[in-house]
Order: C-alpha cells, then sequence, then structure tokens
C-alpha cells in the first residue's frame, strides 16, 4: 500500500513508524540489560573485593582471578585440565543420553516394557550417583573410566524420563492418522513416534548436561590426578583461592556455552515448532 | 454413477463397556451405500456418527455385526480418513503431510511425486508445500488433510467433520473444492457434519440418527441438480421442506436426551 495523505490530519504511517521505532529501542534496552546484570555483578566484586568490604583472601577481585586464568594458561597446565574434563563429560554424557533415549523410546513404546522397567527406574533415580562413587571407583579404577561412568549415571535418568514422557504425550489422533494410513512399524517410529517426542526428549538431553557439568566437579575431586574440579579441589586444600575461581568460574562458562549450543542445535532439528 | 454397492454394514452394534455406566454407542445399524455417492451423516452430537466412522475406518472394532467395503481388485487402501483440524501431522511439511498415505505405502518414488504434485495444486498448495503446519490458517490444514486424502486414492474416503473448525467463508471454498475433485475422481464418500446446510449442499443422501442409542432413523433423497448453490439450497421450496424435517427432527433428539438426562 502506498502512503495516502489523509487530508488535514497526521500520516498515519508515521505515527506507527514512530512506535515500531520505540519499541525497537525498548528491545535493544532489553538486550542490554541481559548483558549489564553479570557485568555489574563483576564490578560490584571489583570494588568491594579492592576497598576491603569483602575479604580479598577469600574474595580475590576478577581482575586478579582473570590475571592467574592467564597465566595458567600460557603454562600449558590449564589447558590439561579443560582437556581431560572435556573429554570426560562428553563421553559420559554420550555414554548416558544414548542409552538414555533407547531405554527411553523402549519404554514409551511399548506398556509392558514401561511397566516392568519404570519402578527400578523411580527407585534409583533418587541415588545420587555421586555417592556411589567410591564403589565405581573400586569398579573401574581412578582413571577416566570412572568419572565417565558418574556423570553417565547421572545424565542417564532425566533423558528416560523426559523421552517417555514426550512419547507417551503424542496427541492421539497422530497415532490414528498412522494407523488409518497403513504405517508399518519402522514408519511409525521414524515419522510419528520420534519425531514427535523429540521436543520434550530434548528438554531432559539439556537437563542431562547441566547435571554433566555438576557432576563432573564432585567426581573429579575424588581420586582424580587431573580435570577442573581436581583444579578446584586442590587449589582449595592449598588456599590458592584465585585458582580455585578460576575452575569455578570455567564451569561455569561452559554450562553456558553448552546451553547455547543444545539451543542452537535444538532449533536446526525442530524447524516445525 | 453405477448402482454397485460400494460399502455394505450389516447388523452394527457397538458398545463401550464402563464399570457405572455402560453406553450403547451402536444399536443395530444396517445401511448400503453406491458406489460413487455422497453421503452424509447427520445427528445430535455424542450419537455415535464418529464411532461408525472410526470403525469403518479400522480404527475401532464393533461390538456385532461387519461390514464390507467392495475393491475393484486393485492395490488400493480400502479407505482414507480425512480427519478434525489436528489431523495434519505438525513435523511433517505440507508435501511430506499430502505424500504420507503414498509413502506409507511405499509407493515408487515417481509415482509418490507425481500424484502429490497434482494434488497439491489442485487444492492451491504448490506455494506452501515446504511449509509446516503452524505456518498454515485453519482452511489451508484442512486443504492438506483432503489432499492426503485423494492422494491415497482409496476405495472409500471418510470424512469427519473436516469444515466444522472453519469460518463460513472458508467453508464455502472449500466445500465447493471438495466437490470438485469428487466428482473429478467419483469416490463414495462418507461424510460426517451437524451443519444441515452443508449436508444439503454436498450429499445425494442424508441419514438421520438417533442419539443413544445411535440408530439410523431417517433417510433423505437430495435429487436438486449439480453444482448446487446456497442460494437455490436456500430458495427451493422441496429442499427448504427437508431443511425442516432434519430441523425438527435434531430437535426432537436434543429434548429427547435432555428429558433422559433428568
Amino acid at each position: 500500500m502506498k502512503k495516502d495523505k489523509t487530508v488535514g490530519r497526521h500520516d498515519p504511517f508515521e505515527i506507527e513508524q514512530r512506535e515500531w521505532k520505540q519499541r525497537q529501542t525498548k528491545e535493544r534496552l532489553k538486550q542490554l540489560l541481559t548483558i549489564a546484570s553479570p557485568l555489574l555483578l563483576l564490578l560490584l566484586w571489583e570494588f568491594m573485593s579492592r576497598t576491603g568490604i569483602m575479604d580479598i583472601r577469600f574474595f580475590p577481585p576478577p581482575t586478579a582471578i582473570m590475571g592467574t586464568f592467564i597465566e595458567m594458561l600460557s603454562s600449558g597446565e590449564m589447558a590439561n585440565h579443560i582437556g581431560v574434563s572435556l573429554y570426560r563429560i562428553l563421553l559420559g554424557f554420550l555414554l548416558g543420553v544414548i542409552p538414555g533415549i533407547i531405554v527411553g523410546l523402549l519404554m514409551g513404546l511399548y506398556s509392558p516394557i514401561r511397566h516392568f522397567i519404570s519402578p527400578i527406574v523411580m527407585a534409583l533415580m533418587p541415588i545420587p550417583t555421586l555417592a556411589l562413587l567410591p564403589i565405581i571407583i573400586i569398579l573401574f579404577g581412578i582413571g577416566d573410566l570412572s568419572k565417565v561412568i558418574t556423570i553417565a549415571g547421572s545424565v542417564f535418568f532425566p533423558v528416560v524420563i523426559n523421552t517417555v514422557a514426550g512419547v507417551i504425550n503424542i496427541d492421539s489422533i497422530y497415532l490414528d492418522v498412522a494407523k488409518n494410513y497403513g504405517a508399518d512399524r519402522k514408519s511409525f517410529f521414524l515419522k510419528i513416534a520420534l519425531p514427535g517426542a523429540m521436543p520434550v526428549m530434548l528438554e531432559g538431553i539439556q537437563m542431562g548436561q547441566a547435571i554433566a557439568l555438576l557432576t563432573i566437579v564432585a567426581a573429579e575431586m575424588m581420586g582424580a590426578t587431573s580435570g577442573i574440579g581436581f583444579l578446584i579441589w586442590t587449589s582449595y586444600k592449598a588456599f590458592l583461592l584465585q585458582e580455585m575461581y578460576v575452575g569455578l568460574i570455567l564451569i561455569s562458562f561452559f554450562g553456558y556455552l553448552f546451553s547455547l549450543l543444545l539451543r542452537g542445535i535444538q532449533k536446526k532439528i525442530l524447524p516445525w515448532r | 454413477m453405477s448402482k454397485e454397492i460400494k460399502i455394505n454394514i450389516r447388523n452394527l452394534t457397538k458398545a463401550f463397556y464402563k464399570k457405572q455406566a455402560s453406553v450403547t454407542a451402536l444399536d443395530d445399524i444396517s445401511l448400503t451405500i453406491n458406489d460413487g455417492e455422497f453421503v452424509c451423516l447427520v445427528g445430535p452430537s455424542g450419537c455415535g456418527k464418529t464411532t461408525l466412522l472410526r470403525i469403518l475406518a479400522d480404527l475401532e472394532t464393533p461390538s456385532i455385526g461387519e461390514f464390507t467395503i467392495a475393491t475393484g481388485g486393485e492395490d488400493r487402501p480400502l479407505q482414507s480418513m480425512v480427519f478434525q483440524e489436528r489431523g495434519i501431522i505438525p513435523w511433517l511439511t505440507v508435501r511430506e503431510n499430502v505424500a504420507f498415505g503414498l509413502k506409507m505405502r511405499h509407493l515408487p518414488k515417481k509415482v509418490v511425486k507425481e500424484r502429490t504434485d497434482y494434488y497439491l495444486k489442485k487444492t492451491g498448495l504448490e506455494k506452501f508445500s515446504s511449509l509446516y503446519p503452524k505456518e498454515l490458517s485453519g482452511g489451508m490444514k484442512q486443504r492438506v488433510s483432503i489432499a492426503r486424502a485423494f492422494a491415497n486414492d482409496p476405495e472409500i474416503l471418510l470424512m469427519d467433520e473436516p469444515f466444522a473448525a472453519l469460518d463460513e467463508q472458508n467453508k464455502f471454498i472449500l466445500q465447493e473444492e471438495l466437490l470438485s475433485i469428487w466428482s473429478e475422481t467419483g469416490k463414495t464418500v462418507l461424510f460426517i457434519t451437524h451443519s444441515i446446510d452443508e449436508a444439503l449442499l454436498l450429499s445425494d443422501r442424508i441419514l438421520l440418527m438417533s442419539s443413544q442409542p445411535g440408530r439410523i432413523i431417517d433417510e433423505i433423497i437430495v435429487d436438486m441438480p449439480r453444482p448446487r448453490r446456497m442460494e437455490d439450497i436456500r430458495e427451493d421450496p422441496i429442499v427448504a421442506g427437508k431443511f425442516i424435517r432434519i430441523w425438527k427432527h435434531l430437535q426432537e433428539e436434543v429434548q429427547r436426551s435432555r428429558l433422559e438426562d433428568d
């Protein structure tokens, strides 16, 4: 539509355009707020630590932590810790997610399997895998494997539960459509069950990712000789708090990164949402 | 139009058993529908018309009785259903939805593409073929549903109030499109509706159902020449008489079930 002037009045498009601009500015301000809050927190921390309001021994200023991080990075010690932890997280995550999806789909699709397995899942879920760490170390040694197993054990449950929920909650009309149009077992699984369960399943995987990070730190505190958790624990014991904070901030950074990554993947594989 | 019997339903009864209150949804229904006939099933809500359709669609089994759908001996599915609005699959694109039945039957890729293209074009969905259903309006969604059923080329088509959720204008357009595809393919259609106008506009014959237990209690032949327009239906005194007859019947049924509930 062309701009047609209404005689003696304001141009409606001009008014709308002004309002649109205002909305845009508001959106940008909100984005600014999102960036501002962590920055403000860091600034406050820096200020309180430097002025002695907070004890500098327990709360070293962020700039000092940053300096320590760069030192550790250049000595090559850091890369090793990060690499080892990421390796364990990734392997443990996959080892928890893949069986979780398979078991979850089987439980969701076949109700006898669901009735048989769900009491076991429900009974085992509340036991923190970390409480089993001593046993896991006895069984799998103090190497990478015990950490990987611990992570896998923690990641498995949210993925199973969400996958089952995802399958069960598929609208029954889609099951009717599949049946009416003669879908065989394989097509039903690939065209209806799997994509239908995907959104809820991905939520479970997102939760699993967060749990994997929580678990790695604790798992590496016991019987480990490297990794971010090991770094945090040994720095704490030696009262090297700047080094400890470097470890904590790294975990927080990776948690944020993985969340963004999974959200990106989610958008890619669920274009229909 | 040939006079061969396409659908033959004999003494069909369906009861639903529950601990407190068992319900007879369909009571001893016998009817035949001819090849190429467009039949509308009209009745008050809860009269079991959807149950009857679901039995024919093989989504429900009858308690007693049986039905047959005559086949032409070709490799065709017996029936395809046009579901209500939510019936298209949200994670498949328009094209994948239309091709769904053909793919499920593992037809050669070329045949699938040909037929899908044909019905996408027929229903005016070409431009939208790569969109997902969330981006479509209600009318467009039902076009997908209709295209999917016709592309499947079944012996008979079952339609469960496909236009109930649409606004009046869209409804007219889709009814017209449906009739045009129907007259081209000559398919036998069993169509559920609670709209008397819709039944008069679309069908060769209207079957009236009573509610609980669901029985066929009246049959109205609509022999008005096609193509019909809504104006003709409203103006023609004979058809208007039929409208009143169906209307009265529905009123009685509603009253009756209300009294029984008290």
